[in-house]
């Protein structure tokens, strides 16, 4: 990766840390982004040989199949709790997992913000695109009010539901998590014809990296990738990149919650 | 701290156990009647005499108990948990995936009385729980079932060699009786256990790369699973039975029952025997695999008569009558709600039977 004056390429092409594999992800899908972003970020960090993925449940299962690395399958919602028994028995493992916001956010929320209250020295990168993605489309904590969705087919009324959960904001709200942040991941048009804002993915990039850099240094690390879901949200690509502008990313604004290493100034 | 030799309740003896095999994490949830062994476990924890005790935790559910203990055994750590029946309830989820990820653990269920909240006593309730699955999916556990203190000690060395040579969970299933009860016992000498860890998720050395899952999409692949599991339980039921017996060598009438049940029937029996009554006793220390070979050896030496006594409403009864394939009569003795039957009641049943 190049990193010179906001220009930021990310390496194409095949890394040992790369099955190799196409993935199962659907066209304008923020996973295979994220995918590669954490590809490359253990390939330059050259810890391979001592990272275990854990996988969650949900569109996220399979990243073992793309991501050349040891990795263990968690059941729904526990990926905090099963890093955390990897983590303490071999503290000089990488350990991390990709959830979604149904995985991290709903039934796995105990585990989420127990693992980072203790400070467990692990990473969780959620994805967050306010909807259950395997599961078909279901209303998760973080759907926008008013969405429809499968089980809220007038959208999301929160005088029943509840308003939508911030998972970043929370965690921030403890002592232990050393690093907290919030990053807008889509690519986005811009007013000249085929050019698009790929700001979302450079600061992702960093974000993994920095991520894997706190854990390393002993912090429990959570980035939360504002995404979307355009086959749920039943959008063109194009359209959903525009609603997580203007909705989810109103609903869930970007921003460094905590970084109690100052990993973002070095 | 113990000495070799120590006065113990049976809750603190498999804590001391478990450590003497060399164990390596404890995760957990206090419940009663089980919240000694994590208490145990945390006094000890850090003391030089054990050095491979490397993690203790208390978790802040019991699911997130047994899944810390999946991450742990993901890297072939010698790792425990104990729970009692609402909480062995929130665990089967991840005993699940853990049977089916074939990884090696214990787990011990210090049954208490249910359903639900239910009390504080002992029961046996929990057999079809332990023995036939549990969670989702279909699959079983191996299941053992200790009688006294000594055996609360020395099962825990018994469980990882099983759990680690059949790479599966292991449950010791035992009750708020021989929890609480407080006994002598002389520690085994036990080397400390080592493993075969080959399959470990502990970062890809070279090319090669461990994956450890459950999920098996392609419906063929699963398949292929369910029958390597199947046939894995198998050649643990052809090889694993355990069961003592006692007195059954020309006994007319056996009695059948494990854990706290088969100390009050031993008693029964010398009673019985005092009498001039063959009677004997068949104790499954293997509750999964059932030890069907030696029912199934009684009756073909003729044994007509058994009396099965056990802390429920008719679970284990159901094996034996699986294991004698209706060819004796199988009368039962059940008591629930955390009482015990005395050892004069069931005395009085076998004389009615041999009337």
């Amino acid at each position: 990766m190049i990193d010179i004056e906001g220009h930021y390429e990310v390496k194409l092409g095949p890394l040992p840390t790369l099955t190799g594999k196409p993935t199962h992800y659907c066209a304008g899908c923020e996973h295979g982004t994220l995918t590669r972003l954490i590809a490359v970020a253990l390939h330059e960090m050259g810890v391979r040989e001592r990272t275990v993925l854990v996988d969650s449940v949900g569109c996220s299962v399979l990243a073992h199949e793309y991501l050349n690395v040891d990795a263990i399958q968690s059941p729904h919602g526990r990926a905090p709790a099963v890093m955390t028994g990897i983590k303490r028995m071999h503290p000089e493992l990488l350990v991390f997992a990709v959830q979604g916001d149904g995985d991290a956010v709903s039934i796995g929320l105990s585990e989420l913000i127990y693992a980072a209250n203790r400070g467990e020295p692990i990473t969780v990168f959620l994805v967050n695109n306010g909807i259950y993605g395997m599961t078909g489309g279901q209303m998760a904590p973080t759907t926008p009010e008013g969405m429809v969705t499968m089980t809220t087919p007038h959208g999301r009324d929160i005088a029943i539901t509840g308003a939508p959960i911030d998972a970043s904001k929370l965690l921030a709200t403890f002592e232990a998590p050393a690093y907290v942040k919030r990053v807008f991941l889509p690519v986005t048009p811009t007013p000249a014809p085929d050019f698009y804002n790929a700001r979302g993915s450079i600061e992702g990039a960093r974000s993994v990296k920095n991520a894997f850099r706190v854990q390393e240094m002993g912090g429990f690390s959570f980035v939360e990738f504002v995404s979307t879901c355009n086959v749920n949200w039943k959008m063109s690509i194009l359209k959903s990149k525009q609603y997580a502008a203007e909705v989810l990313a109103k609903v869930f604004p970007p921003g460094l919650f905590k970084d109690k290493f100052g990993v973002e100034k070095r | 701290m113990t000495t070799a030799r120590d006065f113990l309740k049976g809750n603190e003896a498999l804590a001391y156990g478990a450590l003497r095999t060399g164990l390596n994490a404890f995760f957990g949830y206090p419940i009663t009647p089980s919240s000694e062994i994590p208490e145990t476990l945390a006094v000890e924890f850090g003391n030089p005499q054990y050095p491979a005790f490397k993690v203790f935790l208390q978790a802040a559910s019991e699911i997130e108990a047994i899944n810390m203990v999946i991450g742990a055994a993901a890297t072939g750590a010698k790792v425990m948990a104990a729970t009692s029946g609402p909480g062995f309830s929130l665990k089967q989820e991840g005993i699940s995936f853990a049977s089916g990820m074939e990884l090696p653990m214990l787990i011990v269920d210090v049954n208490r009385g249910g359903p639900g909240l239910g009390n504080l006593g002992p029961e046996q309730t929990d057999y079809f729980q332990a023995t036939k699955g549990g969670g989702h999916g279909g699959y079983r556990n191996i299941v053992l079932a200790p009688s006294s203190v000594p055996e609360m000690a020395s099962f825990p060395a018994l469980a990882f060699s099983l759990a680690f040579k059949h790479r599966t969970p292991v449950i010791i299933l035992t009750d708020a009786f021989l929890g609480q009860l407080k006994e002598d016992l002389m520690f085994p000498e036990v080397p400390a256990l080592e493993f075969d860890t080959s399959w470990a998720t502990t970062g890809a050395r070279g090319p090669e790369r461990h994956v450890i899952s459950s999920m098996h999409l392609d419906l063929p692949e699963l398949s292929r699973h369910s029958e390597h599991l199947r046939s894995k339980f198998e050649g643990v039921d052809r090889s694993e039975q355990r069961s003592e017996k006692f007195q059954t060598d020309d006994a007319d009438v056996i009695l059948v029952a494990y854990g706290i049940c088969a100390r009050l029937c031993q008693r029964a029996v010398g009673t019985l025997r005092a009498k001039g009554v063959r009677v004997g006793l068949l104790r499954p220390i293997t509750l999964s695999p059932f030890p069907k070979g030696e029912l199934t050896a009684f009756v073909e030496r003729g044994v007509q008569k058994f009396l099965v006594v056990e802390l429920n409403t008719g679970q284990m009864i159901q094996d034996v009558q699986l294991a004698t394939g209706g060819r004796a009569q199988v009368g039962s003795l059940q008591r629930v709600g955390g009482l015990i039957p005395s050892p004069s009641e069931i005395v009085h049943e076998v004389e009615g039977m041999v009337r």
